[in-house]
């Protein structure tokens, strides 16, 4: 094999190793494909599916990195192919593709990612203070740059699923997907515990309910985010931080019983979320089985329904006391 | 280790498993040995190994410390005050990356199979005491302040006057690496300023959670950099106080 893939390279060719099977099992199957340049993996596999497998199964929409439907694990490791350039791999080697493996597989490169779906289900949405008189009398909040700026990085997040499918917690461990949101969700969370008009109280469901502390910090979402999102430094950890505070530091909790700071209760907090069942998934359909996207998107619309419009665009004014 | 990674991706693992060993090796001797730790007047000089400060109990040589505190202590004096630097790293949030990935292997790296075949990570005691993090990071504030101070006491060269050397240069490098180290931290960065809800509400801790922001992003940049130099610290200064080397400088 390996002389032929030499002969291949020489000859301007590329191997390609792509996954072929379903639910039931399945193996690599090889394709050779003419190398073009500026390629991403994307396109030589719409080539193969094109010329040699036309029934080779690939979920893809946007082609620019934005849509995050084209996850796969090339050469091991859990990427984009829209934005995997096939000059970035190894020269004279065969591009293996696989299908995601935290989630089971469909069919051929088509991984059934509705775990993450019942997961963001779970997150208690956005839930406002009440507005003061004078916003009431402004129509609506009123937020500092500086105070949203933190949330918008997580904002960023085309939901990839790639964080979640490298995180070892549930990749390697099925057991744990009934007890773990994710690192994709504790972005999310982030997002909301961040956000200065939100009171809805999360720590105590992160820490019982979703496995916070399962997270060891190992940062492999962080480096497979195609965002660039510091998932680690910027949300896990600061909610792990803020755990602590609630849970783990007398000082903490002296300083909120003397400060007497209102928050809405863990109950509360819990009540908000949109469902409360298991969040173990399995499949039970095809693609179009997979439940309508009325993910963690629904709660976004809230959290961002202020008069304050779209968190990149808040305007810059003077924030109303508490 | 089931994967489908073709790159080299035991090599950081090895690296990181082979400095860290060396480290706790070399550390663990220096703790024990218990000698050659303070470079004192005999030499015109005040020098005292970071491992050996602040040395407080009744063994501690002459010259090395402010006065004997701890009398039931026998054994060595650093044994007694490496369970807070030691803390600090090994409940560091940037340490539990490194030993996780390189000792415990879970995982050996991103998208290699775990090593173990069931995992809790850091729900369940001894683990859970990772939490507490921030504890020790208060201890190592208060460490890094006696480490300052030796730093400038180590101007003074008994019996010559004021001077510097080379060995005062690696004291004030040491306590600069350490503050480093420290001020990056994620959980100081988080009681500074990133547990704040609203920052317009709390503008000077908006300041200082800016301002460590960017040193928190060079964090493991700091623990490598602060962890070899103060092993180098010591080792510079257990030279010159056994008469290996000779401290070069100069005084006024």
């Amino acid at each position: 094999m390996a002389e032929e893939i030499i002969r291949n390279t020489a000859k301007g060719e590329v191997t390609m190793r792509l996954w072929r099977g379903d639910e039931t099992g399945g193996e690599f199957a090889e394709y050779v494909m003419p190398a073009q340049e500026g390629e991403v993996v994307l396109d030589v596999i719409h080539r193969v599916q094109a010329t040699e497998a036309p029934d080779l199964a690939c979920r893809w929409n946007c082609k620019a990195g934005k849509c995050g439907s084209c996850s796969a694990e090339i050469n091991g490791r859990p990427a984009l192919m829209c934005m995997t350039r096939m000059d970035t791999l190894p020269p004279g080697e065969a591009v293996t593709v696989a299908p995601m493996r935290t989630f089971p597989i469909l069919r051929d490169l088509v991984t059934d990612v509705s775990y993450n779906y019942e997961v963001a289900k779970r997150i208690p949405p956005f839930h406002p203070r009440e507005k003061t008189d004078d916003e009431e009398e402004a129509g609506g909040y009123r937020m500092q740059q500086i105070d949203v700026e933190r949330s918008q990085e997580f904002r960023k997040c085309i939901e990839c699923y790639l964080c979640q499918d490298v995180c070892h917690v549930i990749r390697d461990h099925e057991e744990n997907k009934t007890a773990f949101a994710g690192p994709r969700f504790f972005a999310r969370s982030a997002e909301l515990e961040m956000h200065p008009l939100d009171v809805n109280d999360r720590r105590e469901l992160l820490q019982k309910e979703q496995g916070l502390g399962k997270c060891n910090i190992t940062k492999c979402c962080t480096e497979v985010c195609p965002e660039h999102i510091k998932i680690t430094d910027n949300a896990i950890i600061p909610l792990k931080e803020r755990v602590v505070d609630a849970s783990y530091d007398p000082v903490a909790w002296l300083g909120r019983k003397i400060l007497k700071r209102r928050k809405s209760t863990p109950a509360e907090a819990e009540a908000d979320a949109p469902s409360t069942g298991p969040a173990a998934v399995q499949p039970e359909g095809g693609v179009h089985g997979i439940p309508a996207p009325e993910h963690a998107d629904d709660a976004l619309v809230g959290a961002w329904a202020t008069d304050a419009g779209p968190g990149g665009d808040a305007p810059a004014e003077d924030a109303p006391a508490e | 280790m089931p994967t489908l990674r073709k790159d080299r991706w035991w090599v950081q693992q090895v690296v990181t498993a082979t400095v860290l060993t060396l480290f706790v090796g070399y550390a663990s001797w220096a703790a024990f040995v218990n000698k050659n730790y303070y470079a004192g007047s005999g030499l015109h000089r005040d020098l005292i190994s970071p491992f050996y400060s602040p040395c407080l109990t009744e063994s501690c040589v002459p010259g090395s410390h402010p006065g004997t505190i701890i009398t039931w202590w026998t054994i060595s004096p650093a044994l007694l005050i490496l369970i807070f630097p030691l803390g600090f790293r090994l409940t560091c949030y940037y340490y539990r990356k490194a030993y996780y990935r390189s000792f415990w292997m879970a995982p050996p790296a991103c998208a290699v199979s775990d090593a173990h075949s069931s995992y809790s990570g850091e729900t369940r005691f001894p683990l859970l005491l990772q939490n507490v993090h921030r504890y020790f990071f208060y201890a190592g504030l208060v460490f890094n302040v006696i480490l300052t101070i030796d730093a400038f006491v180590a101007f003074r060269q008994p019996g010559i006057g004021i001077g510097f050397s080379v060995g005062t240069a690696v004291l004030l490098i040491n306590a600069l690496l350490l503050w480093s180290y420290s001020l990056s931290c994620h959980s100081c960065r988080h009681l500074c300023g990133g547990g704040v809800k609203q920052f317009s509400q709390s503008p000077i801790r908006y300041r200082v959670w800016k301002l460590l922001t960017p040193l928190n992003g060079r964090h493991m940049l700091f623990a490598w950099m602060s962890l070899g130099f103060v092993a180098f610290t010591d080792l510079y200064i257990r030279l010159v106080a056994s008469g290996t080397i000779h401290d070069y400088g100069f005084h006024f």
